[in-house]
């Protein structure tokens, strides 16, 4: 594979990988939701983002990367390209064993992932690649929606009962220390925007601030420090037991029977 | 003549004239005056529906993210959603029927937790594998299309309504079924025995599906009230039999076995002959004694429980908004 394929691939396998991961993380949460309504409008848009990682998926099928399915379910936690926040656990528990999960946290990880997914979107528009431009365009008309429908989740849990509010903060707090993992581009991010297919990581990160600190400023909130990484960069392959346990499940049945050449 | 109004008859005149409008094949809709014994049995049988629907995402939902391939991820994830969507759907309804009592979807859910409030008794059943995945898709939603379109025509307009769009999607569920099933039964010998074994699992389950015979069996049955108002227009073993003669053709077409060796149809009598399943036990279950009925609850009174934050706290902001409007 060429150089300039190589990295092209990196950031496909990113995109892909972030919204296969947290579709997933969102999919645990069926039938759990705090309201029905809640239930079947979420579920629409884990339906819409694992949509959106087969679309790149098959951009990376198409350059030789391997089937879609394939690059889902069998490649090792390591060649993973998502960021940690997205694939951490929604909370205690085990989806199918008292899940105890926390609705806040969701909320303010989808809202902050969607804000990031719009700039991105926004960026892709002009990317070198054409089919990628493609894909960011079909991609867009669906986001629209979850960009919305997270912002007023957002909005109103920050703006109503004083627990709903200490949760939310706290849901900040911890996504805060993370998702500077989001933002990166990881280790090719220089060769990436040197061949024009997104802008620089600066930039994103400079309008992902600039966008989520005037909603922060609207509801009375404003972080205390930059957005950080601890845990480590999911975009170089760094990842926790959350994944690889996510990734066990993710492939029971498909790993389940090598001779299987059809499901 | 002088029409009297309707607000001034006697109940027994109300009555006859409500029945006149059953008779007649007439829609009635949630304003409509009805006697209580027509409330009381559309209360009970939507709100059994559309609480089955909901606790029936709960078995195919643990396939969800375990689904083989993104293609299959996606269509199961689509059709749990739509389960769910029925759910909202036929409680909304129910909404309607009990407001004149005081009631909210509160009272449903808990009603739902004191095991007053019955689901299906397929949905107390484990799904331990991605054969049952398929048999559930295929054939518990192939007996519930049965069911429902029997009540298409229905005299609770409202029930109806909801009926037409749920069957319509039903008929996606159930080419996914088959599709899933096809996929199963022209595979590996591990994939056959997998979907061998699910349908083994399920077979009873399946024959109770569409509950017992008559009177005789478990003490009471509510078809007669049923067909009195028009609520339905079959008995429980017409539609067992309509299944019999739909799925087993197709499922000895594909190689597959049926635990029960007595059964056959019967030309002289043009029925489907079976082993009686044990009703007792079916009984069991739906009071709420099966396999998976206490874990199954137990993971939606907590989820309800760990979200009543949420639920309060988007009451108080209406409150809010509508004091700034106010
Ligand atoms: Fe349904
Ligand atoms: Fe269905």
């Amino acid at each position: 594979m060429q150089r300039e394929d190589m990295v092209l691939c990196e950031l496909l396998y990113q995109l892909a990988d972030d919204n296969f991961i947290l579709a997933y993380r969102g999919s645990e949460w069926l039938g759990l939701a705090p309201h029905i309504e809640e239930d079947v409008a979420f579920s629409s848009i884990n339906q819409d983002m694992m949509g959106h990682a087969v679309m790149y998926y098959q951009l990376l099928e198409e350059l030789g990367a391997g089937d879609v399915d394939a690059l889902s379910h069998c490649r090792e936690p390591e060649s993973f390209r998502n960021a940690i926040l997205l694939e951490r656990k929604n909370g205690l528990g085990h989806y199918l064993e008292n899940p105890n999960y926390d609705w806040a946290y969701t909320v303010v990880r989808h809202y902050l992932f969607s804000v990031l997914k719009q700039i991105r979107l926004e960026s892709l528009y002009h990317s070198s690649y054409e089919p990628l431009k493609q894909a960011a365009e079909k991609i867009s008309l669906e986001h629209y929606y979850h960009s919305m429908h997270w912002e007023t989740w957002f909005t109103q849990l920050m703006s109503s009962t004083k627990e709903a509010r200490h949760r939310m903060e706290n849901a900040i707090n911890y996504c805060w220390q993370e998702f500077d993992g989001v933002i990166s581009l990881g280790r090719y991010g220089k060769e990436i925007c040197d061949h024009q297919l997104i802008v620089e990581e600066e930039k994103l990160r400079n309008e992902w601030l600039k966008r989520v600190c005037t909603t922060f400023g609207e509801m009375q909130f404003s972080p205390k420090t930059s957005p950080g990484m601890e845990s480590g960069n999911g975009r170089n392959g760094e990842h926790t037991e959350d994944l690889t346990e996510a990734l066990e499940v993710l492939s029971e049945v498909y790993g389940g029977d090598k001779q299987a050449v059809s499901w | 003549m002088v029409l009297t109004p309707f607000d001034q008859l006697t109940a027994d005149e109300k009555y006859d004239h409500f029945m006149e409008r059953i008779e007649k094949g007439e829609k009635i809709e949630a304003e409509d005056w009805m006697p209580d014994e027509y409330r009381k049995a559309l209360i009970r049988l939507i709100s059994m529906h559309g609480i089955s629907e909901i606790m029936g995402a709960l078995p195919e939902k643990e396939w969800v993210p375990k689904a083989p391939t993104l293609h299959r991820k996606l269509a199961i994830m689509a059709k749990v959603q739509d389960e769910m969507g029925h759910g909202q759907l036929l409680l909304r309804v129910v909404e309607d029927l009990i407001q004149p009592l005081g009631k909210t979807r509160d009272h449903i859910m808990e009603d739902l937790f004191t095991k007053r409030l019955k689901f299906h008794n397929v949905f107390h059943m484990p799904a331990p594998s991605w054969g049952d995945a398929a048999i559930i898709a295929w054939l518990v939603d192939g007996a519930a299309i049965l069911s429902q379109t029997m009540m298409l025509n229905t005299s609770y307009g409202p029930y109806g309504r909801a009926l037409k769009r749920i069957c319509q999607e039903e008929s996606f569920h159930a080419k996914h079924g088959e599709s899933l099933t096809l996929a199963l039964a022209s595979g590996t010998e591990k994939q056959k025995a997998m979907l061998q074994e699910a349908l083994h699992r399920w077979w009873e389950s399946l024959l109770t599906f569409f509950g017992p015979k008559s009177k005789q069996e478990t003490g009471h049955t509510n078809v007669d009230i049923g067909i009195k108002y028009k609520l339905r227009t079959k008995t429980n073993e017409q539609l067992r039999q309509e299944f019999l003669t739909k799925y087993v053709p197709k499922i000895q077409l594909l190689g597959l076995s049926i635990p029960d060796e007595q059964l056959r149809f019967d030309e002289d009598t043009q029925e489907w002959r079976y082993t009686e399943p044990d009703w007792q036990k079916f009984k069991r279950i739906v009071a709420g004694d099966g396999p998976k009925s206490d874990e199954r609850l137990a993971l939606r009174r907590n989820s309800y429980e760990n979200s009543q934050w949420v639920r309060d706290a988007l009451r108080h902001f209406k409150e809010q908004a509508s004091e700034h409007v106010g």
